[in-house]
């Protein structure tokens, strides 16, 4: 810890170190707090809710309530064919583009990539209207393709890996060439292995937004076989029956459960990941 | 490879992703602005063309210009505080501080929680007399209030679960930019005796304006797209205090299913948006010098 700390001459010492270090922690745990209330809560009977007693019994009741009151079990498989549809196919039609943009001189090119940047500004989360009409004419109304289909072709996927290709020397793909292979095999061979950590970087991105989308999701579905879970978790907490809030907490957790211990397992990709998805 | 047939590839790559851009992007902006034209469809009578009566009604309705307003309000709290509140923690969290990488965890925690679970667990946060909020005030003698049931506080309720939401996940673009500075530059300024204020405002902080740009486009775009936690929260309530652009169109357009005058509505978001990537284009990109 010395290396650094001693070469930065504006690094806290003494009492600055003190009270900056306490003032961070006061904020981090400001920033928790929501978090470490939706735990107690959940993990206590419902008495318990707004009463902190250090010795009130723990009970995983409030999970087993909610996981019995609502199918969360088909929302998790619905979110998770989501993510991995939308991904999938983001991952083929972005790395197509990007290599055409990245690579290739043609009529068009510079025109054709300002439409894309286009949905940067203009999301799909805005065009909710339109989309839907789109979807009911298709007749693909509440199915998963009809969630995701409105951001496969994702302008900030398309831009990071054209911006990764184009700092690949171009001596590489040559080279591939003069063995005799084709573009695609170029792609395939020399591009993509090469820009692996920026698929990991979008990778974890693209998941986390489409595991936590909500809007668009819930304008297109309606019944249980598309709804993925955040809108399956609204649907859940809404109902007049009078659900205990240490059962609406338990249900919050429990969707949120697999994304946060990625998160905590991970911490260092998904922080690295979005700060290479973000800085061009 | 030949001229001719590098277009033809460069075409047959692009397609896909072109075709789909065309019909989720490009034709509903362009529909939206014919859509806002006609009038809605009934069952019994078919759409017609009625000009701008769509605007005149827009112009007529109060909770668009109240849903506007407060939009304004929102994008004017979180953008602002977020962003200071990003680089505070960035600045904290670079620096030597104690356990700083639990602290960085706990600010961008946030980040990768859906809003709309989050916004469960603050609605009970917000709740009369059971919430925590409530609870911790009235350790200090408060009276009761209904944050969220009163028109007053509400909006001010909802915009500080959008900066809880943003700020952890600004803070890291931040972070990775202060780590980019030459720690010669520290000691160079040192040297000179400026103090550590001087050395934020005069070094580090223009020295960060690229990233400050990236966030403040990103966190204006989100002050117009954000509404789940108001879906959860209030549902544009009390008295539309809380109603945002788009969630007034989703209501518009999915509630009443008055579908010309939500595309309308639209419109005026996409105008707003579009302002915004003009403004970044031809104001911010000449005065910022990229890496």
């Amino acid at each position: 810890m010395s290396a650094r700390a001693t070469q930065d001459p504006y690094a806290p010492h003494g009492a600055g170190w003190v009270i900056e270090s306490a003032a961070a922690w006061l904020l981090a745990i400001l920033w928790l707090l929501p978090l470490i209330y939706a735990v107690w809560t959940a993990f206590h009977p419902a008495e318990f809710s707004a009463r902190f007693i250090l010795l009130a019994p723990l009970t995983l009741d409030n999970f087993v309530q909610a996981w019995n009151a609502a199918p969360f079990a088909r929302y998790f498989l619905n979110t998770f064919l989501l993510v991995t549809l939308i991904l999938s196919c983001q991952l083929v039609l972005c790395t197509l583009a990007a290599y055409a943009f990245a690579r290739f001189e043609f009529a068009g090119r510079e025109l054709a990539f300002a439409l894309v940047l286009l949905q940067l500004m203009i999301m799909p989360d805005v065009l909710i209207v339109e989309n839907y009409r789109t979807m009911s004419r298709l007749g693909i109304l509440d199915s998963i393709p009809a969630i995701a289909l409105p951001y496969v072709a994702s302008a900030f996927g398309i831009f990071l890996l054209r911006q990764t290709f184009k700092t690949l020397p171009r001596e590489l793909d040559e080279a591939a060439r003069i063995e005799g292979a084709g573009p695609l095999q170029v792609l395939l061979r020399v591009y993509v292995p090469l820009a692996k950590p920026v698929y990991i970087a979008y990778g974890l991105v693209s998941v986390s937004y489409h595991w936590n989308n909500f809007l668009w999701p819930l304008i297109v579905t309606n019944s249980v076989e598309a709804r993925p879970l955040t809108v399956g978790l609204q649907v859940f907490s809404s109902s007049d029956q009078g659900i205990d809030w240490s059962v609406i907490c338990a249900a919050t957790l429990m969707t949120s459960a697999p994304l946060l211990a990625a998160f905590l397992l991970f911490q260092r990709q998904f922080v690295q990941s979005f700060v290479r998805a973000g800085i061009r | 490879m030949r001229r001719g047939q590098e277009a033809v590839y460069g075409w047959l790559l692009l397609l896909p992703a072109m075709a789909l851009l065309a019909l989720f992007t490009h034709w509903p902006a362009v529909a939206t602005l014919i859509d806002s034209m006609w009038s809605t469809p009934r069952a019994r009578r078919r759409s017609v063309f009625i000009g701008l009566d769509n605007y005149r009604q827009m112009l007529d309705d109060p909770i668009f210009w109240r849903a506007l307003v407060n939009n304004l309000w929102f994008a004017l709290g979180t953008i602002p505080i977020s962003i200071a509140l990003a680089l505070l923690m960035a600045i904290w969290v670079n620096d030597r501080i104690a356990g700083r990488a639990a602290v960085r965890a706990a600010y961008f925690t946030p980040t990768v929680l859906p809003m709309i679970a989050v916004a469960n667990i603050w609605l009970f946060f917000y709740t009369p007399q059971y919430g925590l909020l409530e609870q911790v005030l009235s350790l200090f003698g408060a009276r009761a209030h209904n944050w969220l049931g009163t028109p007053e506080t509400a909006l001010a309720c909802v915009t500080v679960v959008a900066i809880w939401k943003e700020a952890g996940f600004f803070m890291i673009f931040y972070l990775a930019a202060l780590q980019q500075i030459s720690p010669s530059l520290a000691e160079a300024s040192a040297l000179e005796g400026a103090s550590r204020w001087t050395f934020f405002r005069r070094v580090q902080f223009p020295l960060l304006m690229p990233t400050t740009l990236f966030v403040l486009v990103n966190a204006v775009i989100n002050a117009f797209r954000m509404i789940d936690h108001i879906i959860v929260m209030t549902r544009g309530g009390p008295d539309n205090a809380t109603a945002l652009l788009l969630f007034h169109i989703y209501e518009t357009g999915f509630k009443f299913w008055d579908s010309g005058y939500a595309a309308a509505l639209t419109v005026v978001l996409l105008v707003l948006l579009a302002t915004v990537a003009l403004g970044q284009y031809l104001f911010l990109e000449r005065r910022i010098h990229y890496r």
